[in-house]
């Protein structure tokens, strides 16, 4: 179907169920218990992120997972995207799909651009280079570029750049009828309208900004399916794995990894674009060096080189991101109180330093567990689970066999 | 003239902690081949070993003096640190005082014994896959290392002075015949560029001058030869790991007094370094020293207000361009030998 | 005037003179081999001929164009395709794919951007990579990953790679080093078929007389950058320059 063969087709419809009944999987427990506040996951600003992040790790797995090159400056275009796609609203008008694009273009142009530098060298030059470029893009996004006195402040440094009341946005209004700035909008559709749905104790949110985001999520993921099973992406995949080769077989690498580049940039343009849309806001700390580090640990979470490695890689990150740091200490008394006080106070004082505020922490450790015992990533490890319950399931993405 | 020579200063020290953390980044590249993301960490574990220290002399109990009374009419509590009533009041003072130079001492041990641990426990198993998995399990490293600073101490920069008497500055100007104020130069700085020269100076000495290090230097360009004549250079170049490793927690203790140690204080040096590192030439020892100071003054000249007003913000970008330009045309770096990571 | 014309080529590698005045002339359809020993400069003379050294004197000319400063895979555009000391291949793709690759670089040219299609709707592409692994008895082996075989099949699939490009002159570099008897007299029958099927010019470098007597045409040795001399088989053998060398060999090792 879609032109997939059977087992992508199938893996396409998974992921698309699970993304559009989102608000159903995420909400298991019912509203107001404490179960629901600690693990329900289906607020729209949340789930948004999910698929958002998904969009730009998938974008980054054509570059990093097919071809081996390892961009440490990916988020410098999910800033760019956010800087155009407000720049957009601001001008222009509040409809999402303007400023979707032009996300999409500018940062595809500044793809080119800096993937032909940075191209120029591989190995870790290649990542030193894309790191310095994006660490470059930052600070001018912060300082000379995010002056508010001077005349080329394009980003409003610090403070990020906002809607205000007396932008042009020539198709549109500055100012809604009661005096407020208007929302971003898919023709009419506001991206923070929602739909709740109360049933029983369960109440089930709707956002039209996630099941907007998530269809282009989709079409994302479509597309990748699609390159990993091109030629193209077939040429990619041999870059990787003997580039030596691929140029005394007639082949000049460099396109082709460049146009893998300017791919993955577009893509996460277009992420960076979509978090703007969901909420008119862009700030520089978007492109810091370890945004790009972030967006890395998605990828390897997940599973590089494989098709839905990056979606999940960047909905475990957020998930757990969002669950670990609304742990606090009198959560974790609560889950331990079968054991004995002193016992009980022990672990809590030691726990502690690993939720709540203490996040990053664990999510460090987790990537470092995965890189030194599961290179492969969560993909794998379900891989290894799935042998080891002796399931014959044939498993999928990761094998380069393209089976009709 | 004398805004040059003022502009040279401030990028001394910049530059000389740029210096510190790229020999070491160098030694570790050259020796095990490892990219170490984890470098920026030690340099801030460093500067942790002073505020650590700090804390330790500053430990003091609580005594009540009748006295006086506080704002509520209390008797006012007085902190005495344990130090001043075991050596004495002024004994006591002073060591605080001096806390910074004394950390030196107290993180050599900590710095080597974490250099020991990070190569023995993880890089080592690192070796044999890409470099693409070190530099990622490092980077992983580097953020729980930061993490475990945050949470122990806090999100705050913690001011941690220097010295009593290497407070304040010194007026160069008016030796070299300038005005006065032309020229002003704190003390500390001068202390920092002076140590930095003389630790640069014990480890190319300890390479150079040691058959240790003859043989690290031997190993660092041609490791299969060296490995075929019987010796055992893994460990030597674990040993070398450790130095690294104190190398740039004495670049962080000392940089405490210049910039309060903060948890990604790490982070942010580590991009430079890096940057360093590439200038010079991957594996150059004498080239990630001279590329150290020289970003560091060019940094310098480059805020300059002067030359600011001709080209915005070049401040911000003038390091990232001079890489970018040498890595693109010069990839060897400056002082790089023929043939390593020339690709 | 043979296919491949090198004249006067020299190299040098700081204070070592690799290669020096050194001139070749391969008719078209023949196989040659360059034989000599250990440090010669052979491969140093090979990858002259592909792009990946740039000779410092002197010129290579294939098919009367020079293919001194192009790129490797021009050099390969124009009809030359190399197989190395050890196999080179796409280890983490699966034998199809590997055959399939060289066929896409002969059809397409050096880049073409096929994002959109699925590769396998390609039909004429994977054809010829299928009637090709058949020709090479590799047909089973379809789906293995190439990284997973053996030696002899690694070699056997790069061949086979290079020769779906039909290419006019192969280079071998040491085909049979470090093989054993088995594979490497596999790689002789596979070549001499080669040889005998195909318009093929072939270049070899070889260290093992054996293979170089059941194949070469024509011989040239080298010794310390500069060819010795050059000859038919028969006469080669017995000649006492070439025993020299090799002599002289022998006994420094
Ligand atoms: N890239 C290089 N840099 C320096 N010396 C080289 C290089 N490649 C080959 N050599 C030297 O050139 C000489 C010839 O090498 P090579 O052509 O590999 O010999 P052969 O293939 O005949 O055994 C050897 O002494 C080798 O060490
Ligand atoms: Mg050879």
């Amino acid at each position: 179907m879609l032109g997939l063969n059977k087992k992508d087709t199938t893996l396409f419809w998974i992921v698309a169920a699970m993304s559009l009944l989102a608000p159903f999987i995420l909400n298991p427990f019912p509203e107001g218990s404490s179960l629901a506040q600690m693990f329900n996951a289906g607020y729209p600003d949340l789930m948004q992120r999910f698929v958002i992040f998904g969009i730009l790790v998938i974008g980054f797995n054509i570059l990093f997972g097919l071809t081996g090159y390892l961009s440490f400056g990916h988020a410098a275009f999910l800033g760019i995207g956010s800087y155009s796609a407000v720049w957009m609203f601001k001008l222009v008008g509040m409809n999402v799909i303007p400023a979707i694009l032009l996300a999409m273009i500018v940062s595809g142009v500044f793809a080119l651009l800096i993937g032909y530098v940075s191209l120029r060298r591989s190995g870790i030059y290649f990542s030193i280079l894309t790191l310095a470029i994006a660490q470059m893009c930052y600070n001018l996004a912060y300082s000379v570029l995010g002056n508010p006195a001077s005349s080329y402040n394009l980003t409003n440094g610090e403070t990020g750049l906002q809607l205000s009341l007396d932008d042009a946005r020539i198709f549109g209004e500055s100012v809604t009828a009661d005096g407020a700035l208007p929302v971003t909008n898919f023709f009419g559709l506001a991206m923070r309208s929602s739909y709740k749905m109360d049933v029983g104790g369960w109440l089930f949110t709707f956002n039209a900004g996630y099941y907007f985001s998530a269809i282009i999520m989709l079409i994302s993921f479509y597309v990748s399916i699609r390159i990993f099973r091109s030629p193209f992406g077939m040429m990619l995949r041999a870059v990787k794995s003997n580039q030596q080769r691929m140029n005394y077989t007639g082949l000049n690498t460099r396109p082709y990894i460049l146009a893998a580049f300017v791919i993955s940039g577009i893509y996460a343009g277009l992420a960076g674009g979509l978090l703007s849309s969901m909420d008119p806001l862009a700030g520089a700390e978007r492109m810091h060096w370890t945004a790009s580090g972030e967006i890395v640990i998605m990828a390897i979470l997940g599973g590089v080189g494989t098709l839905v490695g990056p979606v999940i890689g960047a909905g475990f990150n957020e998930y757990f991101k969002n669950i670990l740091s609304k742990i606090n200490d009198s959560v974790l008394h609560d889950w331990l109180a079968f054991m004995p006080d002193g016992i009980e106070n022990l672990m809590v004082g030691f726990l502690h330093y690993f939720v709540g505020k203490g996040w990053h922490l664990t999510l460090g450790i987790m990537f470092m567990l995965v890189i030194i015992f599961l290179p492969g990533g969560l993909v794998e490890g379900g891989q290894r689970i799935a042998k080891k319950f002796g399931r014959k399931k044939k498993s999928d993405e990761t094998s380069t066999t393209p089976a009709e | 003239m004398d805004a040059i020579i003022l502009q040279i200063l401030n990028g001394l020290d910049k530059g000389s902690a740029y210096a510190l953390i790229a020999l070491g980044l160098t030694l570790i590249f050259g020796t095990l081949g490892v990219v170490n993301f984890a470098h920026g960490a030690l340099f801030m574990i460093g500067a942790f070993c002073a505020v650590t220290l700090k804390k330790i002399l500053t430990l003091s109990y609580i005594t009540e003096d009748p006295t006086q009374t506080d704002f509520l009419g209390k008797p006012l509590k007085v902190a005495t640190p344990y130090v001043q009533s075991w050596f004495g009041e002024s004994t006591g003072a002073a060591l605080i005082d001096w806390a910074v130079p004394l950390a030196i001492l107290f993180s050599i041990p900590i710095m080597i014994g974490i250099g020991f641990i990070m190569e023995r426990g993880l890089i080592k198993h690192f070796y044999k896959r890409p470099h693409a998995d070190q530099i990622l399990v490092t980077f992983g490293l580097a953020i729980v290392l930061q993490e475990l600073i945050k949470t122990f101490y806090g999100a705050n920069p913690i001011p941690t002075p220097a010295p009593e008497v290497f407070r304040g500055s010194y007026d160069f100007g008016v030796i070299l015949g300038f005005e006065a104020n032309a020229i002003i130069y704190p003390y500390w700085r001068m202390v920092y560029f002076a140590f930095s020269a003389v630790i640069i100076g014990a480890v190319f000495a300890f390479l150079q001058f040691t058959t240790f290090g003859m043989v690290v230097r031997a190993g660092m360009a041609d490791r299969e030869t060296v490995g075929l004549l019987g010796i055992n250079i893994d460990k030597r170049f674990t040993i070398m790991f450790g130095i690294a490793a104190a190398v740039a927690g004495l670049a962080g203790v000392m940089y405490a007094p210049i910039n309060s140690p903060n948890y990604h204080m790490g982070m942010d040096f580590l991009v430079l370094s890096f940057v360093v590192v590439v200038v010079g030439g991957m594996g150059s020892l004498p080239g990630a020293v001279l590329a150290g100071f020289m970003l560091g003054i060019l940094e310098a000249f480059a805020s300059m207000n002067q030359i600011k007003a001709i080209i915005p913000g070049i401040d911000q970008i003038i390091i990232y361009l001079v890489a970018i330009i040498i890595i693109l045309t010069r990839p060897r770096g400056l002082m790089g030998k023929k043939g390593v990571m020339e690709e | 005037m043979g296919i491949l014309e090198v004249k006067n080529v020299g190299k040098r590698f700081g204070g070592l003179q690799a290669l020096s005045n050194v001139e070749l002339s391969v008719k078209e359809n023949t196989c040659h081999a360059i034989i000599g020993p250990n440090g010669a400069g052979k491969s140093t003379l090979l990858n002259c001929f592909v792009g990946k050294l740039m000779p410092d004197t002197g010129s290579v000319m294939f098919d009367g164009q020079s293919v001194l400063g192009r790129t490797p895979y021009e050099i390969n555009q124009m009809g030359i395709s190399r197989v190395f000391q050890t196999p080179e291949i796409f280890g983490d793709l699966n034998v199809l794919e590997n055959m399939m690759i060289p066929i896409f670089a002969k059809r397409d040219g050096a880049f073409r951007m096929h994002a959109f299609e699925n590769m396998l709707d390609e039909r004429d592409v994977v054809e010829k990579a299928e009637h090709m692994l058949e020709e090479m008895g590799m047909a089973d082996a379809r789906n293995d990953h190439a990284a997973s075989m053996s030696r002899g099949n690694k070699r056997r699939l790069e061949i086979a790679m290079c020769l779906s490009q039909d290419p006019r002159l192969l280079l071998l570099d040491e085909p049979t080093a470090g093989m054993a008897r088995a594979d490497t007299n596999n790689t002789i029958d596979l070549l001499k078929q080669i040889k005998e099927e195909r318009d093929i010019t072939i270049a070899i470098i070889e260290h093992d007389m054996h293979v170089v007597f059941s194949l070469a045409d024509r011989i040239t040795v080298l010794a310390q950058g500069t060819p010795l001399v050059e000859d038919d088989p028969e006469n080669i053998k017995g000649h006492p320059k070439v025993r020299e060398a090799y002599l002289g060999e022998t006994q420094a090792v």
